[in-house]
């Protein structure tokens, strides 16, 4: 049960808050079935592309389509099925329980005043079961641990049963043993329902570990897309974060690996 | 997917709706037995009996006076307002995720209050007209204080504090409006300091019974839609709900609801604040909060009520025995949103 | 406890020469004029001559005159309620480092309010000296009350969790006050007239009650200004600089809740004047303690006697209570401070 393709596209989009510009004409198509990654220096405007793609935000001029219609012209209902989103920090109802958290992503899927359906069922036990929370279903959220809430919230966005899903940052506040934890997982999702996954990343190691594609802005720009192979080296490591590096092969995953050059540890 | 946890999620879900549909029909009951107290206790007993036969139409001699004019109206009047403050307070805490984002606190009653005492007291308008105007003051009221804590970066405890501010004020614009209108008999002046039932004619209670009928049903089917705005703005948006409609929405109706009960009953001291927190932890979490908050205030309002009419060797009007009753809890909020960092 | 910081006593000898002579000569003609406008102006103005007859020739009489005279009293009153209040906002403020504390706000006036009635209901208590003993303590217990409650938590007594823990405590206090009042009418006949905050009951004998509290209070406030002003700089800065903080902070507390009970005791709940004094000179004068505590003082009198005359022109031929006057100005500053503060510091 392999999700369909889509042509999502974002064309020439600016958009920025208030006055204040911060996409400056980025036009991105995202491949299906992969997992995209967003990256770039802070306040280079790789929230605000994601935002943008998930529609929480207007673009100023450009539009961003979903099969040749632009998202913010279509039912909010029929989108929600198509495009999910998990925010970087999203808000937990004080005292709410797993298990009906994570149903509140079946919200677009229900019509009023029905309990839950048999499919709504299914689809958070499913969702649960891939993010391994479900001895949890019953414990309160504020119980959780930061690794563990994450992938309630993971579970929530995924019986939204999306073709898209959107993270913001994901792995951010979590340990590392988290961190990779959370990626297994939602290339696991990529893999077994072919979910195209758009993420922002903060690092850009495991970036270049579990992305299939990446986008790389810089003040606002798209300076380099590709496969990591392609955008991960030094010179463009350079260019995207101003930091000199040396890359060399991740001797576990086969992909770029980036060495950071600090001043105090130049090596020739 | 393995059936096993299917089972256990299913039972989960199934044992706290059991515990919700249990606490709503209990509080159901309990404000059925405080309406019926209501009916029979006052200054005599009137055996039910009698009161049924007056209700229905019959007259009985001394009490067919008392209890058409005297206690039907006091116990509609402390059914519908505390259904509306409560299930007003309950949206506008879910919606802005903070119990101490009330009504109350934000001045919207206060605001609702000033336009009614206006109208009674300086332009003795009817019923109906004291109704809208206080609609409009409590908008007018969401909509400076909204404006005023957008400006600068937005966050909640800015709108408390603005609210607050603007709560001071209109409190002192209220005990203006009581001294210029002459009315400075304590009854009337305490029931727009804090609420009473007291003197509460039948025909007065007609538009507050037409908002309740209209709005609860709207509030009640949005409910779906304020469990998502709960989970902040951008989780709410990616579900597929349309915030900003849904928001004016829930504002509306809550104002009309609050604006409507106050001009009845003055603003009834803590019900919008405490009826949500008392139903969220009674009721549990996962389900709607709506309908139980609503009958949290109905109770809270009917058994203040009763409390201050009986339980003393004065009678006390309701809002004094809520206030006293409410403040301690109101503390205990405090102290542990404190505790909690979650200020 | 006095040590000065450095810092502190070069800006002070940098202020004096400049500024402090022509902020006392100023302060000075802003008590004079208001005093006047107190004097003149109420629900039957006077004229200038009324006026002079009523202050400087005691043997002649008119109704113009003896108006005067009656207000004479009472604008003393006024001047002395300010200052005291003033002060208070200012040390409350100080303690608490936080720019929106003021004694109304905090529920401590609530909280004398509740003795005074409960004094009134259960003890008879009738002489200025006893109302003010009984407002002291409940101002005191509010105000421990308060602070306890708002200083929880890891964050420490911000001045949101300050505002609501006193607007809470309010709303409690003042439930309370009314179930003591409502089933005894005589008391509430009293106790109405002061509930509001009204000048009009000033007597000779309430402000010769008054005086010894003002001038300890406002001369032990002056004394713990240095102190408080290291501790502006946050807590180990203040320990780092030699400043004992619990001796500090008992004794400049104890001075604020002394003198806004006092006030409370004689006046009613008078709200927002340590806001707006406060603010006031900190906007014309800088954040030196050692000038704002003094001049909270001036401010509080100005502002206070002003409103009082508004108070006293508007509602005319009544009055409006002053109360009332000082809420609808002070509670708009209110709004703007919270407007105005960060985020983070909430």
């Amino acid at each position: 049960m392999i999700k369909p393709k889509h042509d999502f596209q974002a064309e020439e989009i600016v958009a920025g808050y208030d006055q204040k510009t911060i996409l400056n004409n980025v036009s991105i198509a995202i491949p299906s079935h992969k997992i995209n990654v967003i990256i770039g220096a802070n306040a280079c405007g790789k929230s605000t592309l994601l935002k943008t793609m998930a529609r929480l935000l207007k673009p100023d001029t450009g539009a961003v389509t979903l099969d040749g219609k632009s998202i913010h012209q279509m039912p909010s209902k029929k989108l929600a099925k198509l495009l999910g989103l998990l925010p970087q920090s999203p808000i937990v109802p004080e005292g709410i329980t797993v298990t009906d958290l994570v149903g509140r992503g079946r919200y677009p899927h229900q019509s009023f005043f029905k309990g839950w359906s048999k499919e709504d069922y299914a689809a958070v036990a499913e969702a649960m079961d891939m993010m391994q929370i479900t001895e949890l279903a019953n414990r309160n959220i504020d119980e959780l641990s930061g690794g563990q809430r994450q992938r309630v919230w993971i579970a929530m966005a995924l019986t939204q049963q999306t073709d898209i899903l959107f993270l913001d940052e994901p792995t951010t506040y979590l340990d590392i043993t988290y961190q990779v934890e959370i990626l297994d997982l939602l290339t696991d999702l990529n893999k077994k329902y072919g979910t195209t996954i758009v993420m922002v990343l903060h690092d850009i190691n495991l970036t270049a570990r579990y992305a299939d594609y990446i986008f790389a802005l810089r003040s606002g720009q798209l300076i380099a897309e590709g496969t990591p192979t392609d955008v991960i080296t030094s010179k463009r490591v350079e260019e995207i974060f101003d930091m000199k590096s040396q890359v060399i092969l991740d001797p576990v995953s086969k992909t770029p690996l980036v060495v950071p050059i600090g001043r105090h540890h130049q090596h020739t | 997917m393995t059936t096993n946890s299917l089972i256990t999620i299913k039972r989960g879900r199934q044992k706290r709706q059991r515990r919700w549909l249990l606490v709503n029909l209990l509080l159901i009951l309990t404000a059925m037995i405080l309406c019926v107290a209501m009916l029979l206790l006052g200054n005599t007993f009137h055996h039910p009996v009698d009161v049924f036969r007056a209700l229905t139409g019959e007259t009985v001699e001394g009490v067919s006076f008392a209890v058409n004019n005297i206690r039907l109206p006091r116990m509609l009047a402390g059914l519908l307002a505390g259904i509306a403050f409560g299930i007003a307070g309950n949206t506008f805490q879910t919606m802005l995720r903070n119990p101490l984002a009330n009504p109350e606190i934000l001045g919207i009653t206060a605001g609702s209050s000033v336009a009614a005492l206006f109208c009674i007291l300086i332009l003795q308008t009817s019923q109906t007209v004291t109704s809208f105007s206080a609609v409009i003051a409590g908008l007018l009221t969401v909509i400076v204080i909204y404006f005023l804590s957008r400006s600068g970066s937005f966050s909640i405890g800015r709108l408390i504090l603005v609210g607050i501010g603007i709560q001071a004020m209109l409190s002192a614009v209220i005990s203006y409006l009581l001294m210029v209108g002459g009315h400075q008999d304590l009854p009337s002046a305490l029931r727009w300091l804090s609420g009473s039932l007291n003197g509460v004619q039948l025909n007065s209670l007609t538009p507050l019974v037409l908002v309740v009928v209209i709005f609860l049903p709207i509030i009640l089917f949005l409910g779906r839609h304020l469990q998502l705005l709960e989970l902040g703005e951008q989780a709410a948006i990616s579900l597929g709900l349309r915030t900003d409609l849904t928001r004016i929405l829930l504002i509306v109706s809550s104002v009309c609801m609050i604006a409507f009960a106050t001009s009845v009953t003055g603003p009834i001291a803590f019900v919008a604040f405490l009826a949500g927190p008392i139903a969220k932890r009674i009721a549990g979490v996962g389900y709607s909060n709506v309908l139980p908050a609503g009958l949290v205030g109905a109770n809270l309002v009917l058994a203040a009520d009763l409390i201050g009419q009986f339980a003393f060797d004065v009678r006390f009007p309701v809002g004094i025995i809520t206030g006293i009753l409410g403040a301690p809890f109101l503390l205990y909020l405090l102290i542990r949103m404190n505790r909690r960092g979650s200020l | 406890m006095m040590s000065n910081s450095r810092i502190s006593s070069q800006e002070n000898h940098v202020f004096v020469p400049k500024t402090l002579t022509k902020t006392i000569v100023i302060s000075i003609v802003l008590l004079f004029i208001v005093s006047v406008l107190s004097l003149a102006f109420g629900s039957r103005f006077v004229t200038w001559n009324e006026l002079m007859t009523g202050l400087f020739y005691p043997e002649q009489d008119s109704y113009g005159a003896s108006v005067v005279r009656e207000r004479i009293p009472r604008t003393v009153f006024a001047l002395f309620c300010g200052a005291a209040l003033g002060v208070s906002g200012a040390l409350m403020q100080a303690i608490t480092r936080n720019p929106i504390a003021d004694p109304s706000i905090l529920g401590v006036n609530t909280g004398a309010a509740l003795f005074v009635v409960s004094g009134l209901a259960f003890f008879n208590i009738s002489t200025a000296s006893e109302y003010i003993w009984f407002a002291i303590v409940g101002a005191m217990l509010t105000a421990i009350f308060v602070y306890a409650i708002g200083s929880l938590g890891r964050t420490g007594a911000t001045p949101l969790k300050l505002v609501l823990a006193g607007a809470a405590t309010s709303a409690a206090l003042s439930s309370l006050v009314s179930a003591v009042l409502i089933p005894r009418t005589d008391v509430m006949d009293q106790f109405r007239f002061w509930q509001v905050g009204s000048l009009g009951s000033a007597s000779w004998n309430a402000i010769l009650t008054f005086l010894p509290f003002l001038i300890v209070g406002v001369i032990l406030a002056i004394c713990t200004a240095p102190a408080l002003n290291a501790l502006a700089l946050g807590d180990d800065v203040a320990k780092s600089q030699g400043v004992q903080l619990t001796t500090l902070r008992i004794f400049s507390a104890f001075a604020g809740v002394v003198l806004c009970a006092v006030a409370t005791a004689l006046a009613g709940p008078i709200g927002f004047i340590g806001l707006l004094a406060t603010h006031l000179v900190r906007l014309l004068l800088g954040p030196d303690l050692r000038i704002v505590i003094p001049m909270a003082a001036i401010a509080g009198a100005v502002v206070l006697t002003i409103a009082d005359v508004v108070g006293r022109v508007i509602g005319s031929p009544g009055e409006l209570e002053v109360g009332v006057v000082t809420a609808l100005i002070g509670a708009p500053l209110l709004i703007y401070l919270a407007i105005k503060l960060k985020v983070r510091s909430l």
